[in-house]
């Protein structure tokens, strides 16, 4: 069973997304074989020209989407920690949409049920696709080494520039 | 593929410095208008150049949606009287309301853009009003009285950012005469301000000198929209320097026509032009593109042909309505009669009528027009417009009636 920890998952950065949607256009021409930003199990939100993200399943441990579903529908791998979505169980109720913070478990237009992202059997095209290299296919642990070099080069660079 | 491409070196300009980046070269070339189309170089472009805001103003980089290319960039002031202004930066908006202007202050360039983005105004258009009415103050024709105390020399940036929101609110009498354009405003003002207006067809100049651009001059004059940059891309070969650009001669009808032409495929298709270069082969590569995405099937030369034919049915349209012909083709009087004055091989530089003449007769001739500028009756058939030769020859026969009184 794999942990929390090596669960990997697709993490948009705010700091490089410009919210330009190819992401959403390759997965749902990827899943659907069709370019349809509302069949996209990833979506990218822009607040304003500066703040940009685009958001997809983070895999969430004990995830509340499948503990809101009162019919059973919604069930996470143990292994992989993908939602998995038994489409003839579910009958679109919307619970687990209303339980997902990040709104990334989504109602599909056209089949009425849930939908979320599935990784791409390991390898999400949004993340080979995006042109800002702002989408990784990650860990949390990973997230946070590249938090921590970050934060440090920046604190480095302020050193450097009080020293001078 | 085209994904591919336009993250490569078709679109490397929109993708880094921005379309700003022409403000040196063009300046460098002495093709940047500066002051109402007086200069044709402005001592103070290093200061609004491309490589200038990027450095200091442009926050970030963003693109539209599905597009690999990214060419949006977004200018914040961070200091000084216009803090917080926010707006997208490209050429055409920072040479009317900078450079044109007289204005080497980029926070207050950004503040003009971004006031012209809030009331909804084309930032060209604006610049150029703006820039009008400077010059009409610099001559005289406009005082004190008339401005509400506004003082308009050229540079004057606090003037600039006030007489924008005073044209986008018609605020006052300048700001609603200024606010129908220059054509109408300078018929308004009179005392000779026509001189001053520069526009063709009632659309305001783009930034391009076409005293020393002298096919882009050509390509404006018969575009049937005015001076408009986005539907003659005549600039591009005397730019690249394909052609002696200070001279007009037999062949830059064609090279007008071909751009054109071209222009018109690419509205119609609804494609980017900042994409434009990553059609490699042009009309194959849109006929291929059009096939797959229709499922019918497209051949370049029907392509070429249905460019053709929008620009005839445009003339048409223009020609109905009484300005389709010949002498609306025109240039604004300081691009005929005022020679560019800077120092340098463009010294003394302007188009001169028999010269225009050539160009538009070499012009109407590759058309299939008459001299007179109108399509003829074989043209239209063959174009399958046949449609339109009742209201082209109702409309001629009338203006013949009216030139017989």
């Amino acid at each position: 069973m794999a942990s929390m920890h090596e669960r990997k998952f697709v993490s948009g950065d705010p700091a490089k997304c410009v919210g330009c949607c190819v992401c959403e256009y390759i997965c749902s021409m990827e899943h659907e074989k069709t370019f349809n930003p509302t069949k996209s199990r990833i979506r990218a939100v822009r607040l304003n020209p500066f703040v940009n993200i685009a958001i997809a399943c983070r895999l969430c441990e004990d995830a509340p989407c499948v503990a809101a579903c009162p019919r059973d529908a919604l069930e996470q791998s143990e292994e992989s920690g993908l939602i998995l979505i038994d489409e003839e169980k579910c009958n679109g109720c919307g619970w687990c949409i209303e339980a997902c913070d990040y709104g990334a478990i989504q109602l599909h237009p056209e089949t009425k049920v849930v939908f979320v992202c599935d990784l791409c059997d390991g390898e999400p095209k949004c993340v080979e696709w995006c042109p800002e290299e702002a989408l990784d296919f990650t860990t949390k642990d990973i997230l946070a080494q590249k938090a921590r070099v970050a934060v440090v080069k920046k604190l480095f660079q302020e050193a450097l520039k009080a020293t001078v | 593929m085209i994904h591919e491409r336009m993250k490569g070196p078709a679109t490397r300009k929109y993708r880094t410095l921005g379309t700003p980046e022409n403000v040196l070269v063009l300046n460098a070339i002495k093709a940047l208008p500066t002051r109402n189309f007086t200069q044709a170089s402005f001592e103070g472009a290093e200061k609004v150049s491309g490589e200038y805001l990027n450095e200091r103003y442009i926050k970030k980089i963003i693109g539209c949606a599905t597009c690999g290319m990214r060419c949006d960039h977004i200018g914040v002031v961070s200091e000084g009287p216009y803090k917080g202004s926010t707006a997208r930066v490209e050429f055409e908006c920072l040479w009317a309301v900078g450079p044109n202007c007289g204005v080497d202050r980029l926070d207050a360039i950004i503040e003009a853009i971004y006031q012209c983005d809030h009331y909804g105004m084309d930032g060209i258009s604006t610049g150029v009003i703006v820039s009008f009415a400077m010059d009409c103050y610099e001559n005289g024709i406009l005082t004190k009285k008339e401005t509400d105390g506004l003082d308009l020399h050229f540079g004057n940036a606090e003037a600039l950012v006030e007489l924008t929101k005073r044209i986008g609110s018609r605020k006052g009498w300048l700001g609603d005469v200024l606010a129908e354009g220059t054509m109408r405003a300078a018929e308004k003002i009179g005392k000779g301000a026509v001189k001053y207006a520069n526009h063709i067809k009632g659309l305001e100049l783009p930034g391009y000198e076409l005293r020393t651009l002298k096919t882009a001059a050509l390509g404006f004059a018969v575009s049937f929209r005015g001076a408009c940059h986005l539907r003659s891309g005549a600039y591009s070969p005397d730019v690249k320097g394909k052609v002696d650009r200070l001279k007009i001669e037999k062949g830059r009808g064609k090279l007008v026509m071909d751009g054109e032409d071209l222009y018109n495929v690419i509205d119609s298709l609804i494609l980017c032009k900042f994409s434009r270069g990553v059609y490699y082969d042009t009309y194959e590569d849109m006929a291929k593109y059009y096939t797959l995405a229709t499922g019918i099937e497209m051949t370049p030369k029907e392509l070429v042909q249905a460019g053709e034919r929008i620009n005839n049915l445009a003339r048409v349209l223009n020609i109905r309505e009484g300005k389709g012909t010949r002498e609306y083709d025109q240039l604004p009087p300081k691009i005929m009669e005022v020679p560019v004055p800077d120092e340098g091989f463009a010294k003394g530089a302007h188009v001169n009528q028999k010269e225009f003449d050539v160009g538009l007769d070499d012009y109407y001739e590759v058309r299939g027009w008459t001299k007179e500028g109108v399509p003829t009756e074989e043209k239209l058939r063959e174009l399958d417009l046949q449609d339109l030769v009742p209201v082209v020859k109702k409309r001629m026969a009338r203006m013949r009636e009216k030139g017989g009184k």
